[in-house]
């Protein structure tokens, strides 16, 4: 960062640790070294030690205080002395009934807020009985495939009381509109909706690849929602912009931070450009990152996200709520790290994960559940993913302060690096045209791809250790002993004869003419959310409308990358 | 002149967008001097085979993390014998229970690799397995 | 499926497998490979063949999947060759073309091979030619060959095919670029693709600039230039309609004859190879060469001595009965 000016004193005091620096240097020079590699995980170089010429930094423009512009050391005054981050654990599988019994569950144990997985075909936008689908239905999240079934899923849980947040991208608007409808249902005013819906195609379209349509479309149907809900649902999140994806796609810390907020700036940019002010859906815009084992670079890596945001959204795009400046973020401890061999060591990891979140002044936390790579996660493993969260929060005492980490040589200097390797994408996507045309074009994923060989090639060679994968190897055909959860291929079946009968139960007529008027709005540029609440309330599938979405504007197709 | 390659299809099935796995071997065979088609996402069994065909492939391998491999590995080599490829060596990975392994092993699968598998390994077994094949190929002509 | 007679004849039945696999032969060099093709020459040579050159990321993929399309439409079977790059280090290869293609692999009119480029180095693979015989044979109406993407003239494609199309895009250099480097001579008609993209109208204006200030080509054929986007299907038709005058152009040229100059090349070609493999492959003339070097001459004089002994026909007996040798 900038140089501050010095006065004589602090030059003095220069000469002196400089000259320690030497002896030091020359000291470190003779010392032997174990035999490891002494990079981050993302393999960026680490020195033996960092000490103030490390780390320059003016205190006011670089961090301010918790609450302050540019917000580096959080986005609240007093950070978890006011609230708790929220434990939102993701939850989904099979039907909506057992997926709202496991909602129920989990808020009966404490968590205080609700996350829903879909399956694949919800996903992708296909009904359950659709053949894409066979196979898939409530196997990794709950299958919705009308305002029928997120009826179920909702029974009896207070909607007005409760924030929901839906992990979906391509289909996010229409399920955004089941949700919304299901609400009115319960005679809830969408005013009183709070949640977030991911709805971050460009990630998809990198890294996740649950995709729908063409990215201009899909760009347009952000921003209707954005629109929407800034008018009716003024509570929800119509956005949330995940690197977690991108991150488990294999890339490094500063490729997540940088591919996010680039993706960021460009959801920003279409929202201005289709005519809105920048505070009027900024402040709506949440964040969600990996939370990844390299302690320290992720710690960094989340405080460099919000200052980076911050000048952006004001210097670039001239915000001046500071609501806009701020990132609020939800981590998710990182999938990736787990390990089918010795599955109890993931708590350990998770544990260790989660802590760097909640250093790095998280807004709401998933902990991974040990047995994820497995399979679905057991009951008793998901309690103790949340338990995790529980026992940071009340028995290590971390919460009590805000950024505790600040100023800290290391610290500040991490920072400052991946905000610089940030900077480096942000030029480099502008010079290859911006984010849709490198993401159409495979350069982000080639540079996702690239690292997620690098790190394999690291394991493999063993450069990078995996505790039971590379290293305290156990037995080799050892089966884990532990419980798999599975789906009962009946949900499958149940699941497709309860859509059948929907569609002979329903208003026929009315189902029809809603379509119609969503194929209306492709046409004609009106908002498409608007059409999608009125199709949910005829009980249009979820596959009926996306038919129409893929009829209107295509479908997306991936880029060659390798 | 040239020499025979191996020739393998890495291909997604199903609609689980996770292809860091696949990417990675496929990148990983290339480097072990196969020759390696790769298909992109949310291929059906019949796209599968009928690629495997038009490719003449010797190993078909599959990477599913979504947990309809039970529903779609089995139409896979149905698909495959049905064009006459039932010969390729038919492998694949992601996240599947062992019991399910075992259950697919005996349906004509041959070894199926799980997560954390080291990626030089599953080079080096394909490469064991084709070469087997070959001669066995070789006798018979 | 294990001898040439029988694979013929299910190719000529249709059967998709025997096609795929004498391509296979083909690439492997497999010695069934030339008496495969002796089977069913009499039926290669009705297929169009249309190839498709041009630096990487230019819309290659998606323009042959466009263009095939189109055919479909207007009844037509379509074969496909896509070439990608084998890897200099490792010899393997990743075969990603057929991506951008994906909707064709459901179409049975449609049958799309990739194809690593193994030692070759003009943008093609040894086998191509093979391929599209094979192809031809089998009874496609047009067949598509997909370069390696080159930032530089290859010249393989020319040998390849009636009419050679070369696609740039806005973005990917301008037209002087592609001119240095000698696309333009290839082409027979140039595509500006991605004329959604801002800089398309310059290219193409460059283009036809270029293709208007040059010379006319020795056999009369003016190079349209037309912009297509592939992924927005625009242009597509307009594009196909210079193909049929290219066709049209060449039917009046003589197409028999610039075909035939082409085999002549290919022949060329395998005659080379099989020259090279002989003077140089096991048992051949490396170890002269080395004493010879050894013993201080000159490379031209032991160039000059070597030749002597192969135009005098003494050599090719000696070679080939120091090979029967080695394999008692
Ligand atoms: N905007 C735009 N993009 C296009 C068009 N055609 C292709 N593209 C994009 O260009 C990129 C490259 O397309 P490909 O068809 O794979 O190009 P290629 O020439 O076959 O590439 P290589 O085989 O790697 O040499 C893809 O990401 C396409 O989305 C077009 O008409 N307009
Ligand atoms: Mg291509």
């Amino acid at each position: 960062m900038k140089p501050s000016t010095q006065d004589q004193s602090t030059s003095e005091a220069r000469v002196v640790s400089s000259n320690g620096r030497a002896k030091w240097e020359a000291a470190s020079a003779k010392a032997k070294l174990r035999d490891a590699n002494f990079t981050t995980i993302s393999g960026s170089e680490l020195k033996p030690v960092y000490g103030p010429e490390d780390a320059e930094f003016d205190y006011d423009t670089d961090l301010g205080h918790p609450g302050q512009f540019p917000f580096t050391r959080g986005v609240h005054p007093t950070m978890y002395r006011g609230r708790l981050w929220t434990m939102r654990q993701f939850a989904g599988f099979g039907t909506a009934a057992q997926t709202n019994e496991r909602f129920k569950f989990l808020l009966d144990h404490g968590q205080t807020g609700l996350s829903v997985a879909f399956d694949f075909p919800t996903l992708m936008g296909y009904d359950s009985d659709q053949p894409h689908s066979l196979g898939e239905v409530g196997q990794v999240g709950v299958a919705i495939s009308s305002l029928e079934d997120m009826e179920i899923l909702m029974g009896g849980i207070p909607m007005d009381r409760v924030s929901t947040s839906m992990t979906i991208n391509g289909p996010a608007p229409i399920l955004l509109a089941f949700y919304i409808a299901c609400g009115e249902n319960q005679g809830i005013d969408p005013a009183k909706l709070r949640g977030t819906v991911q709805n971050d195609i460009l990630k998809e379209y990198q890294a996740q690849h649950a995709w729908l349509v063409p990215a201009e479309p899909a760009l347009r149907m952000i921003t209707d929602a954005m629109s929407y809900c800034a008018e009716h649902v003024p509570q929800w999140n119509t956005i949330s912009i995940s690197g977690y994806h991108i991150r488990e796609a294999g890339s490094t810390a500063a490729q997540e931070l940088a591919f996010t907020l680039a993706n960021g700036m460009e959801y920003v940019a279409h929202g201005v450009a289709a005519g809105m002010d920048v505070d009027e859906f900024a402040p709506r815009l949440s964040f969600f990152f990996d939370s990844h084992l390299d302690f320290f670079e992720e710690i960094c890596k989340f405080r460099a996200a919000r200052r980076i945001w911050a000048r952006k959204m004001r210097d670039v795009f001239g915000a001046k709520d500071p609501k806009s400046w701020m990132i609020r973020f939800h981590t998710q401890t990182a999938g990736v790290s787990l390990t089918a061999q010795q599955p109890e060591n993931n708590i350990v990891r998770t544990a260790m994960e989660a802590m760097a979140a909640v250093l790095g002044g998280t807004q709401s936390l998933h902990t991974n559940s040990m047995d994820e790579t497995l399979s679905l996660p057991t009951e008793k493993a998901v309690k103790i993913a949340l338990r995790t969260q529980q026992i940071i929060a009340e028995e290590t005492e971390v919460a009590h302060v805000a950024d505790p980490l600040a100023g800290s040589y290391f610290v500040e200097a991490q920072t400052d690096r991946l905000e610089a390797e940030a900077e480096k994408y942000f030029e480099e996507i502008e010079r290859r045209g911006g984010v849709v045309a490198c993401t159409e074009a495979g350069y982000i994923q080639r540079e996702i791809h690239h690292s997620a060989v690098t790190y394999q090639r690291a394991i493999e060679s063993g450069a990078k250790k995996v505790v039971g994968v590379n290293t305290y190897v156990e037995g080799k055909d050892a089966k884990p002993e532990i419980d798999i959860h599975r789906i009962d291929p009946e949900v499958e079946r149940e699941q497709c004869a309860r859509l059948a009968s929907l569609r002979e139960r329903r208003d026929a007529q009315a189902a029809k003419s809603a379509l119609d008027g969503v194929r209306a709005a492709c046409k004609d540029g009106s908002n498409l959310l608007e059409r999608f609440v009125t199709a949910a309330h005829a009980y249009c599938t979820l596959g009926e409308i996306t038919e129409v979405l893929r009829e209107e504007f295509g479908e997306y197709k991936e880029p060659k990358i390798l | 002149m040239s020499k025979r390659k191996i020739k393998v299809l890495v291909a997604k099935p199903g609609l689980d967008g996770h292809d860091r796995g696949a990417k990675t071997v496929a990148t990983v065979l290339r480097d072990q001097g196969m020759e390696v088609v790769y298909t992109g996402l949310h291929q059906t069994p019949e796209m599968i085979a009928e690629v495997a065909l038009q490719e003449d492939v010797d190993v078909v391998g599959l990477s599913i993390l979504s947990g309809a491999h039970m529903s779609l590995f089995p139409r896979i080599r149905e698909e495959l014998k049905a064009r006459g490829m039932g010969h390729v060596l038919l492998t694949g990975g992601g996240i599947i229970p062992v019991e399910d392994m075992e259950t697919l092993h005996s349906q004509g699968f041959a070894k199926l690799f799980g997560p954390g598998t080291n990626t030089v390994e599953i080079a080096e077994w394909i490469q064991a397995e084709v070469e087997k094949l070959w001669s066995e190929e070789g006798a018979k002509q | 499926m294990r001898d040439p007679k029988t694979i013929a004849a299910k190719l000529f039945e249709g059967d998709r497998l025997a096609l795929s696999r004498s391509i296979s032969w083909a690439e492997d060099a497999d010695p069934r490979f030339p008496k495969t093709l002796a089977c069913i020459w009499e039926r290669v040579g009705k297929a169009r063949r249309l190839g498709v050159t041009g630096p990487p990321g230019a819309g290659k993929s998606t323009l042959v999947n466009e263009l095939a399309r189109h055919l479909r439409e207007a009844d037509r079977t379509v074969g496909i060759l896509a070439i990608d790059p084998s890897s200099p280090f490792s010899g393997g290869a990743l075969l990603g073309d057929r991506i951008r293609m994906e909707d064709r692999t459901k179409d049975s009119g449609v049958f799309i091979r990739s194809m690593a480029s193994r030692e070759s180095h003009g943008g093609l693979a040894r086998a191509s030619v093979d391929a599209c015989d094979v192809m031809d044979a089998f009874g496609f109406d047009e067949i598509l060959v997909e370069t390696v993407g080159v930032g530089q003239a290859e010249y393989d494609i020319v040998g390849a095919a009636d009419t050679v199309l070369v696609v740039l895009c806005p973005g990917a250099g301008d037209g002087i670029q592609a001119m240095k480097a000698g696309l333009l001579e290839v082409a027979d008609i140039l595509v500006v693709n991605k004329s959604d993209l801002p800089g398309a109208d310059r290219l193409q204006t460059d283009l036809e600039e270029a293709t208007h200030t040059r010379d006319i080509r020795r056999d009369g054929w003016e190079v349209p230039v037309v912009g297509v986007s592939a992924a927005k299907d625009e242009g597509l038709d307009k594009l196909l309609g210079a193909v049929d005058d290219h066709r049209a152009h060449l039917e009046r040229v003589g197409l028999e004859a610039v075909r035939r100059q082409k085999r002549a090349q290919q022949v060329k070609r395998v005659v080379g190879e099989r020259l090279d493999e002989e003077l140089w492959g096991d048992g051949g003339l490396g170890g002269r060469v080395d004493s010879a070097l050894n013993a201080g001459s000159t490379a031209y004089d032991i160039a000059e001595l070597l030749l002597q002994d192969v135009l005098g026909g003494k050599l090719m007996a000696q070679t080939r009965d120091s090979k029967t040798e080695a394999a008692h």
